[in-house]
């Protein structure tokens, strides 16, 4: 059987986590991790443990940035972001998602795109505030952008939609 | 010279500052922009931080579109920059992948056209003097600190930018155009941005310290390139903590002496105009 360590390095495209070794250089450049459950070198060690629940049950991989400040700095090129992007997706694939409100604002991003193929900021917006049940916090924040002219109403669309719809067909987690 | 231009979401919308600038300093500097024929979303944040196979997808869609004129591509918006730098590299990878994506995009990817930020071809193809020379009103009592952010610059073996933890083509450029740059060491930390409307209390947090940091360093304005930072610095930091924000763009412009070039600052959520009436720059 597959360890979850093989599962993730599949996932990651590039070096493989057992190239740790456990420096803390990531963790000291993260400017998350003072918000972060386990911190990002405790993450590896906990995908090497195979402890796959307590991995993906985590906030911590969705309190990550991507800001990739951990890869630019690991003297062994080890992907924490990517490492992040393939925690997240496997969460989703488990029904595993800590913190439901970032996933919400994917969510409002993707189907936003699906629309249009390009994203209409306050339809996005809207959708977001319909899903998280948060209606009031940025309401000001909204309207002076709105009147400032910043949040276009009428963003054209993507002609070709057929070929955006495609793609998200095509690409649909199983 | 002439390219293709892919202003992304972003500059259609909150970044609508960085577009017009954009081009009218293009135009200024003979750079002849070609929009991307039909183009879509890049998937940003949201399709790399859900879905790999999708995030890389939606930026070879683009790349594909882009390659039809054969011409390097300005990519303004620094997410939208990191998104199809990051798709080139694994294209080029990763035979298998190319061929599953190719697969879904239902078209052939080349990888024979170069994507590059407007600094690297502002500083690189225009030069430094060429912008000096350009700068008719220099700008006198400004002082900026130059801010890149994450995207354009990591990780480094993807974006293929410059010194990536002590940039300086924005420090030299705004140099150039009379601006009083002022050192910091935050130029390349994260404001928090991708995090802004899920995790606010957090992020208020890290532009507060990127704000207090800029006004320690002496700076009156910060500097970026990246609509998305913009934004977030624009808005998030707390009543008190704020100073004005630039896109480069607006500050080459309204250097050149551009008609217009003032426009674009009412559009700013913290308006910078009380600042530069203030040095008599509008
Ligand atoms: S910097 Fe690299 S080697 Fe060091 S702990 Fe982090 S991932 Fe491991
Ligand atoms: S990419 Fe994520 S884990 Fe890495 S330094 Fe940034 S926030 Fe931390």
């Amino acid at each position: 059987m597959e360890t979850f360590l093989e599962e993730v390095n599949k996932k990651i495209h590039g070096a493989p986590l057992q190239r740790c070794y456990h420096c803390r250089k990531c963790t000291a450049g993260c400017p998350m991790a003072a918000h972060m459950e386990y911190n990002p070198n405790k993450v590896i060690k906990m995908i090497q443990n195979g402890q796959r629940d307590k991995v993906l049950n985590s906030s911590t991989i969705w309190m990550c940035l991507s800001c990739e400040t951990c890869i630019t700095r690991c003297p062994n090129q080890v992907d924490i972001a990517s490492m992040m992007d393939a925690l997240r997706q496997m969460a989703i694939q488990n029904g595993t998602v800590r913190e439901a409100n970032v996933l919400k604002f994917h969510e409002s991003f993707l189907a936003g795109m699906k629309f249009g193929g390009r994203i209409n900021e306050p339809m996005m917006m809207v959708q977001y505030k319909l899903k998280s049940g948060d209606y009031f916090s940025d309401a000001m924040l909204g309207l002076d952008m709105f009147l400032k002219g910043k949040l276009a109403l009428l963003s054209p669309r993507t002609k070709d939609m057929k070929s955006v719809r495609n793609i998200f067909e095509k690409t649909k987690l199983r | 010279m002439k390219v293709s231009y892919y202003p992304g979401c972003s500059l259609h919308a909150t970044g609508k500052e960085y577009d017009q600038s954009m081009k009218a300093i293009s135009r200024a500097l003979n750079i002849e922009l070609k929009e991307v024929d039909d183009w879509s979303c890049c998937g940003a944040s949201s399709a790399h931080a859900t879905n790999f196979d999708l995030s890389i997808a939606l930026s070879a869609r683009n790349l594909i579109l882009a390659e039809k004129d054969a011409m390097d591509v300005m990519v303004p918006c620094a997410a939208c920059f990191n998104r199809f730098k990051t798709a080139e590299h694994h294209l080029k990878a990763d035979k298998d992948l190319k061929t599953k994506i190719e697969g879904v995009v239902g078209a052939k990817y080349q990888g024979g056209i170069a994507i590059r930020n407007p600094i690297d071809i502002l500083y690189n193809d225009i030069g430094i003097d060429t912008l000096e020379k350009k700068a008719v009103k220099p700008l006198k009592g400004l002082k900026p600190v130059s801010y890149y952010g994450c995207l354009l610059l990591r990780p480094p073996e993807v974006c293929e930018f410059e010194n990536y933890e002590n940039p300086f083509m924005l420090d030299k450029m705004m140099a150039a155009i009379g601006a009083d740059v002022k050192m910091w060491s935050y130029k390349t930390d994260c404001c928090g941005g991708s995090l802004a409307i899920s995790k606010t209390a957090i992020v208020v947090d890290m532009c507060d310290k990127l704000m207090s940091a800029a006004k320690e360093a002496d700076a009156n304005c910060v500097v970026t390139a990246c609509p998305l930072c913009m934004a977030n610095l624009d808005m998030r930091p707390s009543e008190g903590m704020k100073l004005p924000i630039f896109y480069f763009s607006e500050l080459i412009a309204l250097a050149m002496d551009l008609p217009g070039a003032a426009d674009t600052f009412k559009s700013h959520i913290f308006d910078p105009r009380p600042l530069l009436t203030e040095l008599g720059l509008i």
